[in-house]
């Protein structure tokens, strides 16, 4: 399959002593608490711009919590709360009590584990998030809708259908709807929480293509279960374990020569 | 049934038994839910027996007659119910409907959304004819009479818990994640409700409402105490106002046949409405899952 020659071919651009490039999102001495019990444990961490960094980790070890953070997506939940430093572009302090979150979450989109197309048309679930933010004549938001629908790999097969509800689609179809809605509001960060993990592998390979495409205008960070697709799609790797960073570094390093005992155990499915 | 026993010729009792208790449940089951749907057929029958002679164009254009006269219709009577239903679930559904959407969305994790939940659920069960002398208290002392507002707030008391109970169950059965995406493309609390909870919620809502318009359509003791009933038409709101219920439960009581066969010919009437209400609801639900 073509993923697998993409993934290669990624492995080998990501070399271990790359040069960082700028940091688009800074993390210090983060700890985060679901009321009392602490969650994460002073990360320390950078996603670097235009880099596809992925989490792995067991379960419950923290990595869709600190996805979480990056557009304080827990701030709609009552008693959880973070403490330390998360920048986005060293200017804009994300844990800022006083923070627009609604600018925010502009800036830092977000696709989530199971697809969530809106309850309107698919033309809908796209203009819908960009009349937030502009008023445009009908014909240029046609052409907006469009670029979305093309930029989340979506076009060709939905654009006979445009006034379809997006309920219609097929699971894979409604999550790169969902991709095509987080890009047409133009963030500067995507957050992927476990984007495939309830689609079919062929599924799966398009999402993959479209983060490879994606990253060379956003700065992506995804959580994944999946360690083949860690490998496959991401520049940088963290694992983390028990709210802890353990190790994070380029993804092949991670892969191919991990430092920590723990993170080998993990990727080599040794984990008790 | 006959492909069980053959591959398992040797019937292990264990197995016979279930079996046998799996037949008698399943009489009793089969036979409590005819026994429930007889009376509503034999409900049904006796009211289009008795109903559908009364049923004639009179019916609608000229008000309840004078004691002993032979001829009439209850024109007044449906004006007026179809009058208060709509005012009384004018007001209680936006109040019910505001109060379920608080208890859902911004006071999911509050203490004062189970307190008031806990109210509604009474408030749910409540005796009507509670509802009604509250209301004749509440309003219909001070006002010093009966008046179609007074009806009319009665039956928005009974709308209100019904609609924020519908609301609030139908609010929470939107997914989380919905809501989640929502707030991840930048949407303030406020058009996350309007836009995408509603609108995933919608059929449910309404269904609730049409439910609690079918509730109230029947009601007559709420209205006993506070519309009344009036012998004459009147579309004055501070003034006694005819209605179906009261005026079915006064002319059955009566020595006339022909009010008598108003009496029936309204209740037809009244239960035709509430099962287009009821069906038009399912019809809604039906959308709503298969969505």
């Amino acid at each position: 399959m073509n993923g697998l020659n993409v993934a290669v071919d990624m492995a080998a651009v990501a070399m271990p002593h790359m040069p960082e490039p700028d940091a688009k999102i800074t993390v210090r001495d983060l700890n985060f608490f679901y009321g009392q019990s602490k969650a994460l444990k002073n990360i320390n961490l950078t996603l670097g711009t235009n880099r596809v960094t992925a989490f792995i980790g067991p379960s419950g070890c923290g990595k869709s919590t600190l996805l979480r953070i990056f557009n304080r997506m827990y701030d709609l939940y009552p008693g959880q709360h973070a403490e330390g430093q998360v920048l986005l572009d060293t200017t804009t302090n994300i844990l800022d009590p006083k923070l627009d979150l609604n600018l925010l979450r502009a800036r830092v989109g977000m696709v989530f584990q199971k697809p969530t197309p809106f309850p309107m048309t698919i033309y809908e679930n796209i203009a819908f998030g960009i009349r937030l933010y502009e008023r445009l004549p009908k014909s240029e938001m046609d052409g907006r809708v469009e670029k979305a629908l093309r930029g989340g790999a979506l076009w060709d097969e939905v654009k006979d259908k445009l006034n379809a509800s997006g309920l219609s689609l097929s699971g894979g179809q409604q999550q790169r709807l969902c991709i095509a809605r987080t890009v047409a509001v133009q963030p500067e960060v995507i957050l992927f929480d476990e984007p495939c993990s309830a689609l079919d592998p062929i599924s799966t390979a398009k999402i993959e293509e479209l983060i490879a495409e994606l990253k060379e205008d956003y700065t992506i960070a995804i959580v994944t279960h999946n360690m083949q697709q860690a490998a496959r799609v991401s520049d940088r790797t963290a694992f983390m374990y028990l709210g802890e960073l353990i190790e994070f570094d380029s993804t092949q390093h991670i892969f191919t020569n991990p430092t920590d005992r723990r993170t080998q155990d993990y990727i080599t499915g040794r984990f008790g | 049934m006959s492909t069980v026993t053959d591959s398992a010729p040797a019937i292990n009792p264990i197995y016979s038994r279930r079996r046998r208790a799996d037949i008698v449940v399943r009489a009793l089951c089969v036979g409590a839910a005819a026994f429930g749907v007889t009376w509503l057929a034999l409900i049904l029958f006796t009211l289009f027996l008795n109903g559908l002679a009364g049923l004639n164009f009179q019916l609608f254009t000229e008000s309840t007659p004078p004691p002993g006269a032979s001829s009439g219709g209850l024109l007044n009577a449906i004006v007026g119910s179809l009058i208060m239903t709509f005012i009384g679930v004018g007001i209680g559904a936006p109040l019910g409907m505001l109060a379920g959407t608080f208890m859902a969305e911004y006071g999911r994790h509050d203490k004062l959304t189970s307190v008031v939940r806990f109210i509604n659920d009474i408030l749910l069960s409540a005796p009507s004819i509670i509802i009604g002398l509250f209301v004749y208290g509440a309003v219909v002392v001070p006002m010093g009479g009966f008046s179609a507002l007074a009806g009319s707030l009665a039956l928005a008391v009974i709308v209100i818990p019904v609609v924020v109970r519908t609301t609030e169950d139908m609010l929470l059965l939107v997914p989380g994640p919905l809501r989640e995406a929502a707030s991840a493309l930048g949407l303030p609390r406020s058009l996350v409700i309007r836009r995408i909870a509603y609108r995933a919620a919608r059929a449910g809502i309404i269904t609730g409402v049409l439910l609690a318009t079918a509730r109230v359509a029947g009601e007559t003791a709420p209205l006993l105490f506070t519309a009344l009933s009036n012998q004459f038409w009147s579309l004055d709101l501070t003034s006694a106002m005819a209605n179906l219920p009261v005026t079915i439960n006064n002319f059955v009581q009566s020595p006339y046949e022909y009010w008598k066969q108003l009496a029936w010919a309204g209740a037809l009437l009244i239960t035709l409405a509430v099962l287009t209400l009821n069906v038009g609801a399912r019809i809604l639900g039906a959308e709503r899952t298969k969505k």
